[in-house]
């Protein structure tokens, strides 16, 4: 492997013992991934301080008594508190002292404490070509397919290392040949009327995580200028149900304005036809609440964090109406997007309506939800993948409009209407 | 492609070296440790895996590969923490995620989880119960029994 000066005097020691410590962890993943060299980064976005148990926390605090501090500007993923709302917090203030501990031990090492799963909602966010280290499946794909900046799946640990050292292995999705398109999913026999719903959209990516293996997912056959929170639902599907770090959409993301660029001009592995059907089954796998009767205890919306445009909908399809005060409803989303809907007065709003905004974090990765003994409804595919395993609970994936019309009335609303059997 | 007796040694790659032996747990679909293990208790948690409730403490964990969210890596370092984890883990594929919770364990706490791949399909081999000992690059199999247990997905006799 060649190294420069920089991660030669890096592993001397000469910047400091918590230098030396993740620069062997960065030198040590690149010759896992067979990398030649490292590269620089531009920003880094940090997924370890959310508290998984004392090893992240002795992690982060031992480089912090060792000196650490970020080189290239770094943004946090969500954590487990609620700081706006601490009150939110249902577990044992053990766990949430420690999980507090963690959040000042990342801010203590110069990252910007913006708890967001959704960076790509700030407003400077990396550029086509551009190579970063972000964490957080869903924040990875994003950046890679809509943005079109070059990360790899980066995780706990690598991330800080690699925001401390600016470093990363010359790997993975930062190589323009491991960006080809390999596997197609032609959606051109999809009627109309699914293409235009948005519950679409997290069903298709979830299809795809699950098909693709490692393999870079190509959509093609939606109409061009698919809307970013589309895009986002897409991603954060495939990346729960696979491994998937990059899907192109043609006339959508910025490597794919046709399917030939997508493909590298080389031919792909296989082409898989998207039928109803196919999406219907992720549908249903995606409903663990089985079909007889259930009580609706919640709902969850905002995994990843709902953007300012996705509350306009929230606002729009409420319409004024309040939550059944038998379901608990959260909207998670960023401190960001919160100041915006605070200005537009949607916040005040949604709050009267019995509407619970969630910032910093996320309802299905710490314990905020009052009421696990019945359904949750979401209509995120990514929640509705892991909060029946976190949570305990039952979950129904819906539209957001079949997520906010069961809100109102208390039981599980769905419109089967687009979904025929058979 | 001759029947593999009942001892077979397979040349892999050690991503995280390291010796280890014990029996092996062989998952039927790759697995996100964020989400689908307990740290606390070892067990599978994921409602999507067709092994819920499996109990990968003290186990050689042979996988296709991992899956999912970047977390993984610190639930890995949380189970050795903890001593919930896996002996070791065999790969059919390199998985960065699960390499860094190791290192990242070893470096605070000094415990070992050698990580190993064994390319192209060799992993097959591998059966759940089988005594599975890793050495360097090297991984020595001794079957479970002699005769093909009845039960459970056994792939056919080609020989």
């Amino acid at each position: 492997m060649r190294l420069s000066d920089w991660d030669r005097a890096l592993l001397a020691g000469t910047e400091g013992s918590a230098g030396q410590v993740a620069m062997r962890i960065v030198v040590e993943m690149a010759r896992v991934a067979g990398a030649a060299q490292l590269i620089d980064v531009t920003s880094a976005h940090i997924d370890g301080c959310l508290y998984h148990g004392q090893a992240g926390l002795d992690f982060a605090e031992r480089l912090v008594r060792d000196g650490a501090a970020v080189r290239v500007p770094t943004t946090l993923n969500v954590a487990s508190l609620d700081l706006l709302h601490p009150d939110r917090f249902r577990g044992d203030p053990a766990t949430a002292a420690a999980a507090r501990r963690l959040m000042d031990a990342y801010v203590a090492m110069g990252c910007r404490p913006t708890w967001t799963c959704a960076p790509y909602q700030l407003p400077e966010r990396p550029g086509l070509g551009e190579h970063v280290a972000w964490a957080e499946s869903n924040a990875i794909v994003f950046a890679n397919s809509v943005l079109g900046a070059r990360t790899a799946r980066y995780g706990d640990f690598i991330d800080v290392c690699a925001a401390i050292t600016g470093r990363v292995p010359n790997a993975g999705l930062h190589l323009t040949d491991r960006r080809r398109g390999r596997l197609v999913f032609d959606v051109r026999a999809l009627p109309e009327r699914l293409v235009d719903q948005d519950v679409l959209y997290p069903l298709l990516g979830h299809l795809i995580g699950a098909r693709s293996g490692r393999l870079v997912p190509v959509v093609d056959g939606l109409p061009a200028g698919v809307p970013e929170d589309r895009l986002k639902a897409v991603g954060a599907a495939a990346a729960s149900s696979g491994e998937v770090g990059l899907v192109h959409v043609v006339g959508s993301t910025p490597e794919a304005p046709t399917l030939a660029e997508a493909l590298q001009h080389q031919p792909p592995r296989e082409v898989v036809e998207v039928t109803p059907a196919m999406l219907r089954a992720a549908r249903d796998q995606l409903t663990t609440a089985g079909t007889g009767p259930a009580r609706l205890v919640g709902v969850n919306v905002g995994t990843p964090h709902f953007s300012e445009a996705e509350f306009g909908q929230l606002v729009t399809l409420l319409a004024g109406r309040p939550v059944h005060p038998g379901v608990e409803f959260y909207a998670s989303t960023g401190r960001h997007v919160l100041a915006r809907i605070d200005a537009l007065g949607w916040a005040a709003s949604l709050e009267a309506a019995g509407v619970r905004l969630v910032v910093d974090t996320c309802t299905y990765v710490t314990s905020i939800l009052e009421h696990t003994d019945g359904v949750v409804m979401t209509s995120s595919a990514k929640w509705a993948w892991y909060a029946p395993g976190n949570l305990g609970v039952r979950v129904v994936l819906g539209s957001l409009r079949e997520c906010v019309e069961s809100a109102v009335e208390g039981r599980v609303v769905r419109d089967d209407a687009p979904w025929p059997q058979g | 492609m001759t029947r593999p007796g009942p001892r077979v040694e397979l040349q892999g790659r050690a991503l995280v070296a390291g010796d280890a032996a014990g029996p092996a747990l062989v998952l039927e679909a790759p697995l996100s440790l964020w989400g689908g293990m307990d740290p606390h208790t070892g067990r599978l948690s994921d409602h999507h895996h067709p092994q819920l409730g499996a109990t990968i403490t003290g186990q050689v964990l042979v996988m296709p590969s991992g899956r999912g969210s970047s977390s993984s890596s610190s639930v890995l370092a949380e189970a050795i923490r903890l001593g919930t984890a896996p002996l070791a883990i065999v790969l059919s594929e390199p998985d960065e995620i699960l390499v860094l919770g190791a290192l990242v364990a070893a470096y605070l706490y000094g415990r070992a989880c050698p990580i190993l791949v064994l390319p192209g399909g060799l992993a097959d081999a591998i059966s759940t119960g089988d005594q599975v000992e890793l050495q360097g690059d090297r991984v020595t199999v001794v079957r479970a029994t002699a005769a093909w247990p009845e039960e459970a997905g056994r792939p056919a006799d080609d020989a």
